[in-house]
């Protein structure tokens, strides 16, 4: 029995958002005034959220853990933002945009969601260009586009390769025009330990002064919680160190449901782990599978004498390597999705044919495209019978010219040189389209408490396209939530300040300074990254790229176990009232080893293969596609939004049935 | 011009610029009579003869140069104490050389260097000049030039510390020169790297130019 | 590899704080350097004793979060890196590495490694913005073409994080740099027009009433910059606040 309401409005799909507008509550200007508004994190979503709130009239609080909220994690975004503006006239359109992406997602996203993603995507770079983001140009002076991902057109714009950064930085310009006028109060350096519920509603959070310790109450007739993903679950990864699922989590246990913890976006072009000590792990662009062949050696005796550093991966000849990916995919070969590319790497490694000394890592070889391109380079300067010199110096330099940004990083990490020798890479966790589970207004299961960005379960269904996750950040902070969140309001314009000294802020901030002591007072013998690295193995281990039964079964268990020796033998050094970063981490470090629980679960409830999500039993037995990911489009057609019933693993399901009216279900192929 | 441009740090990086250029066009004028006295005395004599006795020079001029030393000098010395409080605690390890040259940091030692020497110098020639004309009224010597200025570099003590000064000299305008450009907000992909040769070349040439004079002088004059 | 380390150590803002000296041992030379840190974190741990505090988020150069003063440069001895970009293999066996936070007086020391860099947020709030509302009918992106070169060079500029480097370095503990970087990256684009003589004026007012030192175009903070921010936009920004006291009122 689902007691999910989607609240999607009625009509024809390219209605449906201007009739809600249309028809939603607003607040007048004059009683905006009257009203708060907190925003948990001040990334795309919340920074533009907290921006475009303030700019109406609305009293907004922002609270950020780190000191500035320049610092949010959307500002490590590289590739760029789509949006369907057919600037380059090759027949990008609304509908184009919102096909592919729920393609893409394959077709586990909600078809009203993403059409008003695609249909607000032009309005973002409007919005971005008037705040001064210096997008790249073309000579004419126009905004340029690249293509990205797998899709047909080029509706990808971009600043450099830090275009997240130039977003969020337009965000942050936004929030500091309305800090400096008062209307935003920024708290930086704090983060949210509670939401606090009063008459069924989120009326503020608990959140903690991280340099002095001190617990505050905060109120406010909405609580915005865009506070990120949880792929830290992982412990390696490609987030922040930082960055967490602590507020997400508290509010489900407060009522929010969390709808499809599994889907998880695992990247295939990481810069592998070197030991034991990496803390976090470093991405590359996609882009690079282009020109790069993925291989590994046919033997394993070549394997072992890599390992040993006895031969190097130049010194084996074409028949003694494994381009894998071109064996299993010849359609695509290198160019597969990134799910089915980071799999196959998988596949490879835990067969032992890992090439570094982790067993862990691939190699991507330039070699064939320096080759090809330093050949058409000689042809085109008029050399004839160029030597292999040439052509190398040659094909180096147009490699250079393409990627040289790319193949710099490697080299100030790995410490080798990517144009003389393989690069090695490895899947990392990148992103978690999962979250918490929101209505078509953005509201969660809880009234007045929203969840903006990555930390819903967003538009990306089980797998995100690249260059979406700007998009639907920025989409939901600047023109979703603002019209949205006032439907809400409306009903408050007469309630007034809310009073801090209810008991319910005294006893959620009791709960939370009760909870912090509890940690601290452990006083046990393992540090709290000891406990998220054992957390992080099984994650990966088991509940990774590639899942079954037993293995979800098991790790159910193991996490449990975990969280157990956790609340008895961490040790959190120093005190409660100060700056006390492994406090912070504990924190942090105890809710993920709930959530990785039910994560595990949600997976092990999904019997199908989807996007992100692969179970080993649920593949194609015959035909072309064997060995491939399969769908079930009978049985899980849903999202999967979990009640919290006191222990992950009693989580209660609700199931939200997706429609797809628009769209036709098929069947993804790359061989 | 705003109220807050002279206390402001960009303003006032703006003043010593300023300062500055006209400081480095009065060595200009300053080097080029002086050479005059290594090939012609006769022409050296008229020439300061001319400044020392032209009104505008003397009652306008004179005036605002000093004004222009002395604001250059206080500025630099309030903006080296106050840029020193800005870090209150030190590093326990500092590797400056690593990221800038030693002459770009200790403008304030190579400033306060010609300072000193500037005492010295007002003392040879400044002094006696304005006693000659505000204490005794002789303002007609169009002779005396000449002779005053190669007697004073018979002393080789002195001649050393001249020399010794114009190094210094030469140091501080080696970074000053198109520091003042870039405080006055001139950079140019094309012409700074133009202005910083030319700069070097300013100081070179100034400081051994100066050094050349002070030493022929001094074995010419036996 | 085994290194002493010598890291500065400060209760909190109003402790005096000193240099505690700590040996470490076998330490990969494929660490990052904050890597090493976790490492010594781990160890003190286990010993007993309270960890260094250290700013890090998101390891990757881009957050601009981390700040150290290592060996006596910021961001330590490679060029255009930030901390959590240096790798371990800069430096030798057996050396010695001392671990100082930025210092300055408009970025007091919060805890060990960790400072204040709010001076910075209020700069940016004084002016460092360009007053558009959101609104979903700004006009069309494209409306408005903006010259390459032109475009380029706000994104130089606008690449700053924000780190601090520039006034660690700085030996006057100058802001210009960081402030420079956004005055110039909107005087670059017909978007920032409007406002640009106020924005220059509120920012550098802000910038020397949070104290920092005056720059002496030493260019230290060029070098140690991770991002390569050129000096050229500190010129552009004097020019740009001469040209607007000359004519404000």
């Amino acid at each position: 029995m689902s007691t999910l309401d989607s609240k999607i409005p009625e009509g024809p799909i390219k209605d449906k958002w201007t009739k809600h507008k249309n028809d939603i509550n607003v607040v007048n200007p004059a009683n905006k005034r009257l009203i708060d508004v907190i925003v948990v994190g001040t990334g795309l979503a919340g920074g533009a959220a907290a921006a475009s709130l303030a700019e109406m009239g609305y009293a907004v609080k922002a609270f950020a853990y780190q000191d500035s909220p320049r610092r949010a994690h959307s500002i490590a975004a590289q590739g760029g933002i789509n949006a369907a503006k057919n600037y380059q006239n090759d027949g990008d359109s609304t509908y184009r945009l919102f096909y592919d992406t729920v393609k893409g997602g394959d077709y586990r996203s909600r078809e009203a969601n993403v059409y008003r993603l695609a249909e607000v995507s032009g309005n973002i770079i409007d919005q971005c260009v008037a705040q001064g983001v210096p997008f790249a140009r073309e000579y004419g002076g126009l905004l340029d586009n690249r293509s990205f991902g797998g899709v047909l057109v080029s509706r990808t714009f971009y600043a450099k390769g830090q275009t997240g950064q130039q977003l969020l930085l337009g965000a942050y310009s936004a929030m500091n025009r309305q800090i400096g006028k008062g209307k935003i109060t920024m708290y930086n350096r704090h983060e949210m330990m509670d939401v606090v519920i009063v008459d069924g509603k989120a009326r503020g959070i608990i959140a903690r002064n991280m340099i002095t310790g001190e617990i505050e109450k905060h109120s406010a007739h909405a609580v915005v919680i865009a506070s990120g993903g949880y792929g830290n679950v992982f412990f390696l990864s490609t987030n922040a160190m930082g960055s967490n699922a602590s507020a997400a989590w508290k509010i489900h246990k407060k009522g929010a449901f969390f709808a499809n913890p599994c889907y998880t976006q695992i990247h295939p072009t990481c810069i592998p782990r070197s030991g034991d000590f990496q803390s976090k792990l470093t991405l590359m662009s996609e882009s690079l599978r282009n020109d790069g062949r993925i291989w590994v050696p046919k033997n394993m005796d070549d394997v072992k004498a890599i390992r040993d550093g006895k031969k190097k991966p130049t010194d084996l000849s074409e028949e003694e390597r494994d381009y894998y990916l071109e064996r299993r995919y010849p359609a695509f070969g290198n160019l597969v999705p990134r799910d089915v590319a980071s799999r196959a790497a998988k596949e490879r490694c835990d067969a032992g044919f890992g090439v570094n000394a982790t067993g862990e890592a691939v190699y991507l070889d330039f070699k064939s495209a320096i080759n090809r391109y330093g050949n058409e380079k000689a042809h085109v300067l008029g050399i004839h019978n160029p030597s292999g010199a040439k052509v190398t110096e040659l094909g180096e330099a147009v490699i250079e010219e393409k990627y040289g940004n790319l193949f710099q990083m490697y080299e100030k990490i790995v410490a080798e040189n990517p144009y003389k020798t393989p690069m090695m890479i490895y899947p990392a966790v990148h992103y978690t389209m999962g979250g918490i589970w929101c209505d078509y207004n953005l509201m969660t299961t809880i009234p007045g408490c929203y969840a903006a960005g990555e930390a819903n379960f967003s538009d990306h269904g089980a797998n995100r396209l690249g260059a979406s996750a700007l998009m639907q950040g920025l989409a939901d902070g600047y023109f979703v939530l603002p019209y949205t969140i006032g439907d809400y309001l409306a009903d408050d314009i007469r309630t007034g300040t809310i009073s801090t000294d209810s008991s319910e802020f005294n006893d959620a901030a009791k709960e939370v300074a009760d909870r912090l002591e509890k940690l601290i007072s452990i006083k046990g013998t393992k540090s709290v990254d000891s406990f998220h690295k054992r957390l992080g193995e099984v994650m990966w281990n088991k509940v990774g790229m590639a899942r079954n039964a037993k293995g979800l079964t098991e790790a159910m268990d193991e996490i449990k176990q975990i969280r157990e020796d956790f609340w008895k033998d961490v040790r959190i050094p120093g005190g409660v009232n100060e700056l006390n970063p492994e406090l912070e981490k504990a924190g942090r470090v105890a809710d993920f080893l709930e959530l990785g629980e039910l994560f595990a679960k949600d997976a092990l409830q999904r019997e199908e293969s989807c996007g992100g999500h692969f179970r080993e039993e649920s593949v194609e037995e015959d035909g072309l596609q064997k060995g491939e990911a399969k769908r079930n489009d009978k049985d899980f057609t849903h999202v999967a939004a979990w009640e919290y019933k006191g222990d992950p693993r009693e989580a209660v399901m609700h199931k939200e049935e997706l429609e797809f009216n628009d769209i036709e279900l098929k069947q993804r192929s790359y061989k | 011009m705003s109220k807050g441009f002279s206390k402001s740090s960009v303003g006032r990086k703006v003043l010593m610029a300023l300062s500055g250029f006209f400081l480095i066009s009065f060595l200009l004028l300053h080097f080029v009579i002086n050479f005059l006295s290594v090939f012609d005395a006769d022409l050296f004599n008229v020439a300061s003869h001319f400044m020392g006795t032209n009104w505008i020079i003397q009652f306008i001029m004179q005036p605002v140069l000093l004004f222009g030393v002395l604001f250059h000098l206080i500025m630099g010395i309030y903006l080296e104490l106050k840029n020193r409080a800005a870090r209150p605690i030190k590093y326990a390890m500092n590797k400056p050389s690593e990221n800038a040259s030693w002459i770009s940091r200790n403008m304030v030692i190579t400033g306060v260097m010609v300072l000193l020497f500037l005492g010295l110098h007002f003392y040879d020639f400044w002094v006696p000049e304005i006693v000659d004309k505000f204490v005794d009224g002789i303002w007609d010597q169009p002779t005396k030039y000449f002779t005053h200025l190669v007697h004073k570099f018979e002393d080789p003590v002195r001649v050393g510390i001249y020399c010794l000064s114009f190094v210094f000299l030469g140091l501080h305008l080696l970074h000053g020169f198109q520091s003042a450009f870039q405080s006055a907000g001139f950079n140019h992909n094309k012409y700074t790297p133009l202005i910083k040769k030319l700069g070097n070349l300013f100081a070179i040439v100034i400081s051994l130019g100066f050094i050349f004079i002070a030493v022929f002088h001094h074995f010419n004059s036996h | 590899m085994d290194l002493t380390l010598k890291v500065w150590r400060q209760k909190n803002k109003e402790d005096k704080g000193g240099i505690e000296t700590y040996p470490i041992k076998g330490i990969s030379e494929h660490a990052s350097f904050l890597e090493m840190l976790d490492v010594l974190n781990e160890q003190l741990i286990s010993e007993g004793k309270e960890p260094v505090a250290f700013d890090h988020d998101c390891r990757e150069g881009i957050c601009g979060t981390c700040s150290l003063y290592i060996n006596g440069e910021a961001h330590g001895p490679d060029r255009k890196v930030t901390t959590c970009q240096l790798h371990m293999r800069m430096f030798k066996d057996g050396e010695t590495v001392y671990i100082e936070p930025w210092r300055s007086k408009s970025m007091p020391v919060i805890k060990d490694l960790i400072v204040d860099r709010t001076a910075f947020e209020r700069i940016q709030q004084a002016g460092g913005f360009i007053s558009v509302n959101t609104s979903g009918n700004t006009q069309d992106a494209n409306a408005l073409p903006i010259a390459k070169p032109m475009a380029d060079k706000a994104m130089d500029a606008a690449t700053c994080i924000g780190c601090g480097a520039c006034v660690a370095t700085c030996k006057n503990s100058s802001a210009m740099l960081f402030v420079a970087a956004k005055v110039s990256q909107y005087s670059y684009l017909p978007q920032g027009q409007i406002e640009r003589k106020e924005r220059v004026l509120n920012m550098v007012e802000q910038m020397d009433k949070e104290g920092f030192g005056n720059c002496t175009n030493t260019g230290a903070c060029e070098v140690e910059c991770p991002k390569g921010i050129s000096l050229e936009f500190i010129a552009r920004m004097n020019k740009e606040y001469l040209g607007a006291s000359i004519v404000s009122e």
